[in-house]
Protein backbone atom coordinates (compact mmCIF):
# COMPACT_ATOMS: atom_id res chain seq x y z
CA UNK A 1 0.00 0.00 0.00
CA UNK A 2 2.57 2.59 1.36
CA UNK A 3 6.21 1.95 0.52
CA UNK A 4 9.12 5.27 1.47
CA UNK A 5 11.77 4.36 0.09
CA UNK A 6 15.17 5.99 1.20
CA UNK A 7 13.04 9.75 2.20
CA UNK A 8 15.10 12.42 3.49
CA UNK A 9 14.94 15.79 3.46
CA UNK A 10 15.67 18.87 5.83
CA UNK A 11 13.41 21.82 7.67
CA UNK A 12 15.49 24.23 9.55
CA UNK A 13 18.14 22.83 10.79
CA UNK A 14 16.30 18.78 11.23
CA UNK A 15 16.73 16.07 8.98
CA UNK A 16 14.79 13.20 7.92
CA UNK A 17 17.73 10.42 7.03
CA UNK A 18 17.17 7.76 4.56
CA UNK A 19 13.79 6.69 6.22
CA UNK A 20 12.31 3.49 4.32
CA UNK A 21 9.38 2.12 5.51
CA UNK A 22 6.02 -0.31 4.29
CA UNK A 23 2.80 -0.44 5.51
CA UNK A 24 0.87 -3.35 4.21
CA UNK A 25 -3.17 -2.93 3.10
CA UNK A 26 -5.49 -2.52 5.76
CA UNK A 27 -3.00 -2.33 8.00
CA UNK A 28 -2.55 -0.57 11.35
CA UNK A 29 0.88 0.87 11.55
CA UNK A 30 1.65 3.08 14.52
CA UNK A 31 4.61 5.42 14.62
CA UNK A 32 6.32 6.22 17.75
CA UNK A 33 8.98 8.45 19.16
CA UNK A 34 9.99 10.85 21.38
CA UNK A 35 8.98 14.25 20.52
CA UNK A 36 11.08 15.90 18.12
CA UNK A 37 11.72 12.23 16.25
CA UNK A 38 10.73 13.85 13.21
CA UNK A 39 7.06 11.90 13.29
CA UNK A 40 5.30 14.51 11.83
CA UNK A 41 7.67 15.46 9.22
CA UNK A 42 7.50 12.19 8.51
CA UNK A 43 3.23 11.96 8.22
CA UNK A 44 3.57 15.22 6.43
CA UNK A 45 5.94 14.62 3.72
CA UNK A 46 3.84 11.21 2.99
CA UNK A 47 0.85 13.90 3.05
CA UNK A 48 2.32 16.13 0.70
CA UNK A 49 2.68 18.86 2.75
CA UNK A 50 6.42 18.79 2.63
CA UNK A 51 8.15 17.98 -0.12
CA UNK A 52 11.46 15.61 0.33
CA UNK A 53 14.85 15.99 -1.26
CA UNK A 54 15.66 12.67 -2.04
CA UNK A 55 14.30 9.08 -1.55
CA UNK A 56 10.37 8.36 -3.35
CA UNK A 57 7.20 7.35 -1.86
CA UNK A 58 4.50 5.33 -3.21
CA UNK A 59 1.07 4.67 -2.45
CA UNK A 60 -1.11 2.00 -4.31
CA UNK A 61 1.94 1.12 -6.71
CA UNK A 62 2.10 4.74 -8.01
CA UNK A 63 4.81 6.80 -7.20
CA UNK A 64 3.45 10.22 -5.36
CA UNK A 65 6.64 11.51 -4.37
CA UNK A 66 6.02 14.73 -6.39
CA UNK A 67 2.53 15.22 -6.64
CA UNK A 68 0.25 17.64 -4.34
CA UNK A 69 -1.62 16.29 -1.66
CA UNK A 70 -5.09 16.63 -3.37
CA UNK A 71 -3.81 14.18 -5.88
CA UNK A 72 -2.36 11.50 -3.60
CA UNK A 73 -5.66 9.90 -1.94
CA UNK A 74 -4.66 10.42 1.54
CA UNK A 75 -7.20 11.52 4.63
CA UNK A 76 -5.29 13.70 7.46
CA UNK A 77 -6.31 13.84 10.86
CA UNK A 78 -3.70 16.58 12.48
CA UNK A 79 -3.64 16.56 16.23
CA UNK A 80 -5.80 18.87 17.38
CA UNK A 81 -8.66 17.98 14.49
CA UNK A 82 -8.55 21.31 13.06
CA UNK A 83 -11.88 21.73 12.21
CA UNK A 84 -13.08 24.54 9.97
CA UNK A 85 -14.57 27.09 12.24
CA UNK A 86 -16.76 28.78 9.81
CA UNK A 87 -18.48 25.30 8.68
CA UNK A 88 -20.89 23.62 10.52
CA UNK A 89 -20.00 19.45 11.00
CA UNK A 90 -22.14 18.64 8.12
CA UNK A 91 -20.23 20.80 5.91
CA UNK A 92 -16.72 20.11 7.26
CA UNK A 93 -17.33 16.29 6.81
CA UNK A 94 -18.68 17.08 3.13
CA UNK A 95 -15.69 19.43 2.69
CA UNK A 96 -13.43 16.99 0.46
CA UNK A 97 -16.59 16.05 -1.71
CA UNK A 98 -17.80 19.92 -2.42
CA UNK A 99 -14.48 20.73 -3.19
CA UNK A 100 -14.67 17.80 -5.81
CA UNK A 101 -17.74 19.21 -7.25
CA UNK A 102 -20.72 17.20 -5.46
CA UNK A 103 -23.89 19.26 -4.57
CA UNK A 104 -24.72 19.36 -1.23
CA UNK A 105 -27.31 16.93 -1.19
CA UNK A 106 -25.12 14.15 -3.52
CA UNK A 107 -22.18 14.77 -0.97
CA UNK A 108 -24.75 14.48 2.41
CA UNK A 109 -25.71 11.07 0.91
CA UNK A 110 -22.13 9.78 0.34
CA UNK A 111 -20.92 10.71 3.99
CA UNK A 112 -24.07 8.34 5.61
CA UNK A 113 -22.19 5.51 5.94
CA UNK A 114 -18.97 7.19 7.71
CA UNK A 115 -21.81 9.31 9.83
CA UNK A 116 -23.55 6.07 11.04
CA UNK A 117 -20.40 4.08 12.02
CA UNK A 118 -18.93 7.00 14.11
CA UNK A 119 -22.39 8.24 15.47
CA UNK A 120 -22.32 11.48 15.19
CA UNK A 121 -25.38 12.24 13.51
CA UNK A 122 -26.76 13.75 16.13
CA UNK A 123 -23.71 16.58 15.99
CA UNK A 124 -24.22 17.47 11.80
CA UNK A 125 -25.69 20.87 12.55
CA UNK A 126 -23.66 22.18 14.93
CA UNK A 127 -20.90 24.13 15.07
CA UNK A 128 -17.42 22.52 15.60
CA UNK A 129 -16.83 25.76 18.32
CA UNK A 130 -18.86 24.19 20.80
CA UNK A 131 -18.03 20.31 20.51
CA UNK A 132 -16.20 18.69 23.02
CA UNK A 133 -12.52 16.81 21.91
CA UNK A 134 -13.82 13.68 21.54
CA UNK A 135 -16.19 14.82 19.43
CA UNK A 136 -13.95 16.73 17.49
CA UNK A 137 -12.12 13.66 16.61
CA UNK A 138 -14.32 11.77 15.22
CA UNK A 139 -16.08 14.55 13.16
CA UNK A 140 -11.98 15.27 11.84
CA UNK A 141 -11.74 10.99 11.48
CA UNK A 142 -15.04 11.04 9.34
CA UNK A 143 -13.62 14.27 7.44
CA UNK A 144 -10.65 12.46 6.61
CA UNK A 145 -12.59 9.29 5.61
CA UNK A 146 -15.38 11.01 3.68
CA UNK A 147 -13.50 10.90 0.26
CA UNK A 148 -12.82 7.22 0.59
CA UNK A 149 -8.67 7.91 0.65
CA UNK A 150 -6.49 4.61 0.50
CA UNK A 151 -3.69 5.78 3.16
CA UNK A 152 -5.25 7.14 6.26
CA UNK A 153 -2.54 9.67 8.43
CA UNK A 154 -3.51 10.44 11.83
CA UNK A 155 -0.87 13.09 13.91
CA UNK A 156 -1.30 12.18 17.23
CA UNK A 157 -4.57 12.12 17.16
CA UNK A 158 -5.76 12.02 20.69
CA UNK A 159 -2.83 13.34 22.57
CA UNK A 160 -4.58 16.13 23.54
CA UNK A 161 -7.91 14.11 25.30
CA UNK A 162 -7.96 12.97 28.40
CA UNK A 163 -7.41 9.74 29.58
CA UNK A 164 -10.99 8.25 29.15
CA UNK A 165 -11.47 9.55 26.20
CA UNK A 166 -8.27 8.78 24.66
CA UNK A 167 -9.46 5.20 25.31
CA UNK A 168 -12.71 5.96 23.98
CA UNK A 169 -11.21 7.24 20.83
CA UNK A 170 -8.90 4.77 20.38
CA UNK A 171 -11.03 1.89 20.26
CA UNK A 172 -13.67 4.02 18.08
CA UNK A 173 -10.34 4.26 15.50
CA UNK A 174 -9.12 0.52 15.40
CA UNK A 175 -13.16 -0.36 15.14
CA UNK A 176 -13.62 2.15 11.94
CA UNK A 177 -9.95 1.21 10.60
CA UNK A 178 -11.09 -2.36 10.91
CA UNK A 179 -14.64 -1.39 9.17
CA UNK A 180 -13.03 0.76 6.24
CA UNK A 181 -9.84 -1.39 5.67
CA UNK A 182 -7.70 1.77 4.92
CA UNK A 183 -4.30 1.06 5.75
CA UNK A 184 -3.54 3.67 8.79
CA UNK A 185 -0.32 4.96 9.91
CA UNK A 186 -0.82 6.52 13.84
CA UNK A 187 1.37 8.69 15.06
CA UNK A 188 2.42 8.63 18.78
CA UNK A 189 4.22 8.51 21.90
CA UNK A 190 2.43 6.34 24.37
CA UNK A 191 2.89 2.87 24.40
CA UNK A 192 -0.60 2.18 26.06
CA UNK A 193 -2.26 4.26 23.02
CA UNK A 194 0.31 1.86 20.11
CA UNK A 195 -0.83 -1.00 22.00
CA UNK A 196 -4.86 -0.75 21.58
CA UNK A 197 -4.84 -0.07 18.19
CA UNK A 198 -1.44 -1.46 16.43
CA UNK A 199 -1.34 -4.53 13.37
CA UNK A 200 2.55 -3.17 13.23
CA UNK A 201 4.65 -0.40 14.63
CA UNK A 202 7.44 1.59 14.19
CA UNK A 203 9.92 4.11 15.59
CA UNK A 204 11.64 6.68 15.24
CA UNK A 205 14.75 8.42 16.90
CA UNK A 206 16.52 11.53 15.80
CA UNK A 207 14.80 12.19 12.45
CA UNK A 208 15.92 7.97 11.56
CA UNK A 209 13.06 5.03 11.56
CA UNK A 210 15.20 3.06 13.92
CA UNK A 211 12.91 -0.41 13.92
CA UNK A 212 9.90 -1.43 12.94
CA UNK A 213 7.77 -4.85 13.87
CA UNK A 214 5.40 -6.12 16.59
CA UNK A 215 5.15 -4.52 20.22
CA UNK A 216 6.21 -8.09 21.26
CA UNK A 217 9.33 -8.14 18.48
CA UNK A 218 10.61 -4.72 19.55
CA UNK A 219 9.81 -5.35 23.28
CA UNK A 220 11.63 -8.26 22.94
CA UNK A 221 14.80 -7.19 21.08
CA UNK A 222 14.71 -3.18 20.99
CA UNK A 223 17.28 -2.10 18.49
CA UNK A 224 18.70 0.76 20.12
CA UNK A 225 18.10 2.46 23.65
CA UNK A 226 15.40 4.76 22.09
CA UNK A 227 13.41 1.93 21.28
CA UNK A 228 14.40 0.36 24.80
CA UNK A 229 13.28 3.90 26.63
CA UNK A 230 10.15 3.94 24.84
CA UNK A 231 9.12 0.64 24.87
CA UNK A 232 9.93 -0.73 28.04
CA UNK A 233 10.19 1.63 30.60
CA UNK A 234 11.86 1.09 34.10
CA UNK A 235 9.48 -0.09 36.60
CA UNK A 236 8.85 2.80 38.54
CA UNK A 237 8.12 4.80 35.47
CA UNK A 238 5.37 2.85 34.42
CA UNK A 239 4.00 2.70 38.27
CA UNK B 1 -23.38 28.11 56.13
CA UNK B 2 -23.35 28.23 52.77
CA UNK B 3 -24.00 25.26 50.11
CA UNK B 4 -20.89 24.09 48.54
CA UNK B 5 -20.64 24.22 44.84
CA UNK B 6 -19.04 21.12 42.84
CA UNK B 7 -19.16 22.19 39.81
CA UNK B 8 -16.75 24.60 37.85
CA UNK B 9 -18.38 28.51 37.21
CA UNK B 10 -19.37 28.43 33.83
CA UNK B 11 -17.00 31.53 32.87
CA UNK B 12 -14.03 32.96 34.70
CA UNK B 13 -14.87 36.52 35.94
CA UNK B 14 -13.91 38.96 33.26
CA UNK B 15 -14.37 41.98 34.80
CA UNK B 16 -12.61 43.37 38.08
CA UNK B 17 -12.33 47.42 39.61
CA UNK B 18 -8.94 47.91 37.43
CA UNK B 19 -11.28 46.74 34.16
CA UNK B 20 -14.01 48.84 35.30
CA UNK B 21 -11.62 52.00 35.27
CA UNK B 22 -9.81 51.61 32.48
CA UNK B 23 -12.96 51.11 30.73
CA UNK B 24 -14.60 54.52 32.42
CA UNK B 25 -11.13 56.17 31.63
CA UNK B 26 -11.59 55.06 27.46
CA UNK B 27 -15.09 56.36 27.26
CA UNK B 28 -14.73 59.57 29.25
CA UNK B 29 -11.86 60.33 26.28
CA UNK B 30 -14.17 59.23 23.69
CA UNK B 31 -16.82 61.10 25.03
CA UNK B 32 -15.16 64.30 25.17
CA UNK B 33 -14.26 64.04 20.97
CA UNK B 34 -18.46 63.20 20.61
CA UNK B 35 -19.58 65.91 22.97
CA UNK B 36 -17.40 68.13 21.10
CA UNK B 37 -19.04 67.69 17.60
CA UNK B 38 -22.18 67.52 19.42
CA UNK B 39 -22.08 71.07 20.69
CA UNK B 40 -20.40 72.11 17.88
CA UNK B 41 -23.04 71.11 15.61
CA UNK B 42 -25.84 72.49 18.39
CA UNK B 43 -24.31 75.80 18.59
CA UNK B 44 -24.20 76.01 15.00
CA UNK B 45 -27.92 75.52 14.68
CA UNK B 46 -29.42 76.98 17.89
CA UNK B 47 -27.60 80.52 16.82
CA UNK B 48 -29.08 80.09 12.90
CA UNK B 49 -25.69 80.41 12.03
CA UNK B 50 -26.38 77.07 10.01
CA UNK B 51 -30.11 76.37 9.47
CA UNK B 52 -30.77 73.27 7.87
CA UNK B 53 -32.06 75.34 4.78
CA UNK B 54 -28.95 77.09 4.58
CA UNK B 55 -26.89 73.41 5.34
CA UNK B 56 -29.48 71.73 2.06
CA UNK B 57 -28.61 74.60 0.24
CA UNK B 58 -24.63 74.44 0.18
CA UNK B 59 -24.47 70.78 0.06
CA UNK B 60 -27.01 70.52 -2.79
CA UNK B 61 -24.80 73.39 -4.91
CA UNK B 62 -22.96 72.44 -8.29
CA UNK B 63 -19.56 72.87 -6.65
CA UNK B 64 -20.50 70.56 -3.44
CA UNK B 65 -21.69 67.90 -5.35
CA UNK B 66 -19.32 67.93 -7.71
CA UNK B 67 -16.46 67.71 -4.77
CA UNK B 68 -18.91 65.45 -3.21
CA UNK B 69 -18.56 63.43 -6.62
CA UNK B 70 -15.25 63.60 -6.94
CA UNK B 71 -14.18 62.04 -3.10
CA UNK B 72 -16.99 59.14 -3.84
CA UNK B 73 -15.86 58.08 -7.25
CA UNK B 74 -11.50 58.17 -6.58
CA UNK B 75 -12.34 57.09 -3.14
CA UNK B 76 -14.01 54.08 -4.27
CA UNK B 77 -11.76 53.37 -6.88
CA UNK B 78 -8.64 53.89 -4.36
CA UNK B 79 -10.99 50.98 -2.35
CA UNK B 80 -11.05 48.84 -5.14
CA UNK B 81 -7.23 48.82 -5.97
CA UNK B 82 -6.51 48.70 -2.05
CA UNK B 83 -8.45 45.51 -1.94
CA UNK B 84 -6.98 43.51 -4.60
CA UNK B 85 -3.54 45.03 -3.38
CA UNK B 86 -4.52 44.61 0.29
CA UNK B 87 -5.42 40.86 0.11
CA UNK B 88 -2.54 39.82 -1.79
CA UNK B 89 0.18 41.62 -0.12
CA UNK B 90 -0.75 40.83 3.34
CA UNK B 91 -1.13 36.94 2.19
CA UNK B 92 2.53 37.30 0.57
CA UNK B 93 3.66 38.96 4.16
CA UNK B 94 1.63 36.46 6.22
CA UNK B 95 2.49 33.40 4.93
CA UNK B 96 5.93 33.55 2.74
CA UNK B 97 9.20 33.67 4.08
CA UNK B 98 11.44 35.17 1.03
CA UNK B 99 14.50 37.39 1.09
CA UNK B 100 13.92 41.43 2.00
CA UNK B 101 10.76 40.46 3.46
CA UNK B 102 11.33 42.54 6.50
CA UNK B 103 12.41 45.54 4.35
CA UNK B 104 8.73 45.26 2.33
CA UNK B 105 7.24 44.56 5.97
CA UNK B 106 8.72 48.08 7.16
CA UNK B 107 7.92 49.96 3.68
CA UNK B 108 4.34 48.86 4.13
CA UNK B 109 4.04 50.94 7.24
CA UNK B 110 6.19 53.91 6.01
CA UNK B 111 3.15 55.77 4.30
CA UNK B 112 1.54 55.38 8.02
CA UNK B 113 4.55 57.53 10.01
CA UNK B 114 5.06 59.85 6.95
CA UNK B 115 3.16 63.28 7.10
CA UNK B 116 0.28 63.17 4.55
CA UNK B 117 1.92 66.69 3.02
CA UNK B 118 5.36 64.89 2.26
CA UNK B 119 3.77 62.17 0.44
CA UNK B 120 1.84 64.52 -1.74
CA UNK B 121 5.55 66.53 -2.23
CA UNK B 122 7.24 63.18 -2.63
CA UNK B 123 4.73 62.30 -5.48
CA UNK B 124 5.31 66.26 -6.83
CA UNK B 125 9.32 66.13 -6.81
CA UNK B 126 8.86 62.37 -8.55
CA UNK B 127 6.67 63.17 -11.79
CA UNK B 128 8.13 66.59 -12.06
CA UNK B 129 11.95 64.90 -13.53
CA UNK B 130 12.90 61.32 -14.78
CA UNK B 131 11.38 59.09 -14.89
CA UNK B 132 7.92 60.26 -13.47
CA UNK B 133 7.72 62.96 -16.38
CA UNK B 134 8.21 60.18 -18.70
CA UNK B 135 5.24 57.75 -17.39
CA UNK B 136 3.27 61.10 -17.02
CA UNK B 137 3.97 61.83 -20.36
CA UNK B 138 3.62 57.87 -21.42
CA UNK B 139 0.07 58.33 -19.46
CA UNK B 140 -1.28 61.21 -21.28
CA UNK B 141 -0.59 60.03 -24.51
CA UNK B 142 -2.21 56.36 -23.91
CA UNK B 143 -4.76 57.59 -21.81
CA UNK B 144 -5.26 61.66 -22.54
CA UNK B 145 -5.00 61.77 -18.68
CA UNK B 146 -2.14 64.12 -16.61
CA UNK B 147 -1.50 63.69 -13.14
CA UNK B 148 -3.63 66.33 -12.19
CA UNK B 149 -6.65 64.70 -12.63
CA UNK B 150 -8.85 61.76 -10.70
CA UNK B 151 -5.66 59.66 -11.54
CA UNK B 152 -3.72 61.47 -9.60
CA UNK B 153 -6.52 61.97 -6.19
CA UNK B 154 -6.48 58.06 -6.80
CA UNK B 155 -2.74 57.95 -6.52
CA UNK B 156 -2.51 59.92 -3.34
CA UNK B 157 -5.26 58.19 -1.52
CA UNK B 158 -3.95 55.04 -2.68
CA UNK B 159 -0.37 55.79 -0.83
CA UNK B 160 -1.68 57.29 2.28
CA UNK B 161 -4.63 54.48 2.81
CA UNK B 162 -3.48 51.27 1.37
CA UNK B 163 -0.76 50.52 4.15
CA UNK B 164 -3.84 49.99 6.33
CA UNK B 165 -5.74 47.76 4.87
CA UNK B 166 -2.57 45.82 3.96
CA UNK B 167 -1.38 45.80 7.70
CA UNK B 168 -5.33 44.72 8.68
CA UNK B 169 -5.40 41.77 6.23
CA UNK B 170 -2.02 40.80 7.50
CA UNK B 171 -3.40 40.57 10.93
CA UNK B 172 -6.30 38.72 9.50
CA UNK B 173 -4.64 36.04 8.22
CA UNK B 174 -2.03 35.53 11.05
CA UNK B 175 -5.14 34.83 12.61
CA UNK B 176 -6.03 32.10 10.56
CA UNK B 177 -4.62 28.82 11.89
CA UNK B 178 -1.99 27.55 8.60
CA UNK B 179 -2.85 24.04 9.43
CA UNK B 180 -6.60 24.75 8.39
CA UNK B 181 -4.96 25.17 5.13
CA UNK B 182 -2.87 22.57 5.12
CA UNK B 183 -5.93 19.92 5.87
CA UNK B 184 -7.94 21.95 3.26
CA UNK B 185 -4.91 20.59 0.49
CA UNK B 186 -5.42 17.06 1.94
CA UNK B 187 -8.88 17.27 1.58
CA UNK B 188 -8.63 17.72 -2.54
CA UNK B 189 -7.73 21.67 -2.33
CA UNK B 190 -5.69 23.57 -4.92
CA UNK B 191 -3.49 26.52 -3.11
CA UNK B 192 -6.26 28.98 -4.61
CA UNK B 193 -8.85 26.47 -3.37
CA UNK B 194 -7.74 26.70 0.25
CA UNK B 195 -7.52 30.12 -0.01
CA UNK B 196 -11.04 30.87 -1.47
CA UNK B 197 -12.69 27.94 1.04
CA UNK B 198 -10.40 28.35 4.20
CA UNK B 199 -8.49 31.90 4.80
CA UNK B 200 -10.71 34.39 3.05
CA UNK B 201 -13.82 33.37 5.00
CA UNK B 202 -11.97 33.29 8.06
CA UNK B 203 -9.73 36.29 7.27
CA UNK B 204 -13.40 37.99 6.00
CA UNK B 205 -14.28 40.47 9.06
CA UNK B 206 -10.46 41.73 9.41
CA UNK B 207 -9.95 42.20 5.82
CA UNK B 208 -13.36 44.09 5.30
CA UNK B 209 -12.78 46.11 8.75
CA UNK B 210 -9.26 47.51 7.08
CA UNK B 211 -11.04 47.90 3.71
CA UNK B 212 -13.61 50.43 5.41
CA UNK B 213 -10.79 51.50 7.84
CA UNK B 214 -8.82 52.55 4.29
CA UNK B 215 -11.80 54.06 2.60
CA UNK B 216 -12.43 56.35 5.29
CA UNK B 217 -8.40 57.65 5.41
CA UNK B 218 -8.43 57.66 1.37
CA UNK B 219 -12.01 59.98 1.16
CA UNK B 220 -10.50 62.37 4.19
CA UNK B 221 -7.17 62.76 2.24
CA UNK B 222 -5.90 66.22 2.11
CA UNK B 223 -2.23 67.54 2.34
CA UNK B 224 -1.44 65.18 -0.76
CA UNK B 225 -3.78 66.64 -3.01
CA UNK B 226 -3.22 70.24 -2.36
CA UNK B 227 0.10 69.48 -2.56
CA UNK B 228 0.35 66.93 -6.19
CA UNK B 229 -2.97 67.91 -7.64
CA UNK B 230 -3.65 71.03 -6.74
CA UNK B 231 -7.22 73.11 -5.73
CA UNK B 232 -8.80 73.60 -9.88
CA UNK B 233 -12.72 72.89 -9.67
CA UNK B 234 -12.58 69.72 -11.32
CA UNK B 235 -9.92 67.79 -8.72
CA UNK B 236 -11.72 69.84 -5.59
CA UNK B 237 -12.73 66.69 -3.03
CA UNK B 238 -14.55 67.52 -0.23
CA UNK B 239 -11.66 67.98 2.24
CA UNK B 240 -10.19 70.39 -0.58
CA UNK B 241 -13.62 72.38 -0.64
CA UNK B 242 -13.57 72.80 3.16
CA UNK B 243 -9.82 74.05 3.32
CA UNK B 244 -10.47 76.58 0.48
CA UNK B 245 -14.03 77.67 1.82
CA UNK B 246 -12.38 78.86 4.85
CA UNK B 247 -9.78 80.18 3.71
CA UNK B 248 -11.87 82.89 1.93
CA UNK B 249 -14.15 82.87 5.30
CA UNK B 250 -17.05 80.86 3.89
CA UNK B 251 -17.64 78.93 7.77
CA UNK B 252 -20.70 77.85 6.96
CA UNK B 253 -20.00 75.97 3.90
CA UNK B 254 -16.73 74.62 5.63
CA UNK B 255 -18.97 73.37 8.71
CA UNK B 256 -21.97 71.93 6.63
CA UNK B 257 -19.35 69.74 4.06
CA UNK B 258 -17.46 68.83 7.82
CA UNK B 259 -20.75 67.42 8.79
CA UNK B 260 -21.07 65.27 6.03
CA UNK B 261 -17.54 64.09 6.53
CA UNK B 262 -18.39 63.03 10.16
CA UNK B 263 -21.43 61.23 8.88
CA UNK B 264 -19.36 59.00 6.10
CA UNK B 265 -16.83 58.65 9.44
CA UNK B 266 -19.35 57.09 11.54
CA UNK B 267 -21.17 55.12 9.27
CA UNK B 268 -17.68 53.51 8.58
CA UNK B 269 -16.28 53.13 11.84
CA UNK B 270 -20.01 51.99 13.04
CA UNK B 271 -19.81 48.98 9.83
CA UNK B 272 -15.84 48.70 11.24
CA UNK B 273 -17.28 48.10 14.98
CA UNK B 274 -20.02 46.00 13.48
CA UNK B 275 -17.37 43.77 12.06
CA UNK B 276 -14.46 43.29 14.39
CA UNK B 277 -12.52 40.39 14.41
CA UNK B 278 -13.89 37.38 16.22
CA UNK B 279 -17.23 38.85 16.60
CA UNK B 280 -18.97 36.36 14.87
CA UNK B 281 -17.69 33.57 15.60
CA UNK B 282 -17.11 33.94 19.81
Amino acid sequence: MLNVHKLGFSVGGFELQDISLRVEPREYFVLMGATGSGKSLLIKSVCGLLRSKTGRIMIDGRDVTDLPPRLRSVGYVPQDSCLMPHLNVLRNVTFALEVAGKSKATAANEIKHVVDSLGIESLLDRSPVNLSGGERQKVALARALASKPKLLLLDEPVSALDEPTRREICAVLYRVQREFGVATIHVCHSRQEAAAVHDRLGVMSQGRLVQAGTLDELTENPADQAVRRLLCPPISETI
Amino acid sequence: MKPSRNTAPESPPVAGRRATALSVICLSFLSLFVVAVLTLLATAFRYEYLTFGIFKDIITSPNILHAMTVSIVSSLITLMLVIVFAITAGYALSRYRFPGQAILDTIADVPLLLPPVVVGLLLLIFFAYEPGRSIEHQMYTWTGFTMHSMVGIVLCQFLISASYAIRSAKSAYDSVDRRLEQVALSLGCTDLQAFGRVTLPLARNGLIAGAIMAWARAIGVFGPLIVFVGTSVRVRTLPTVIYLELSIGKEQVSLAVAIVMVAIASVALAIVHWLAPGRKWS
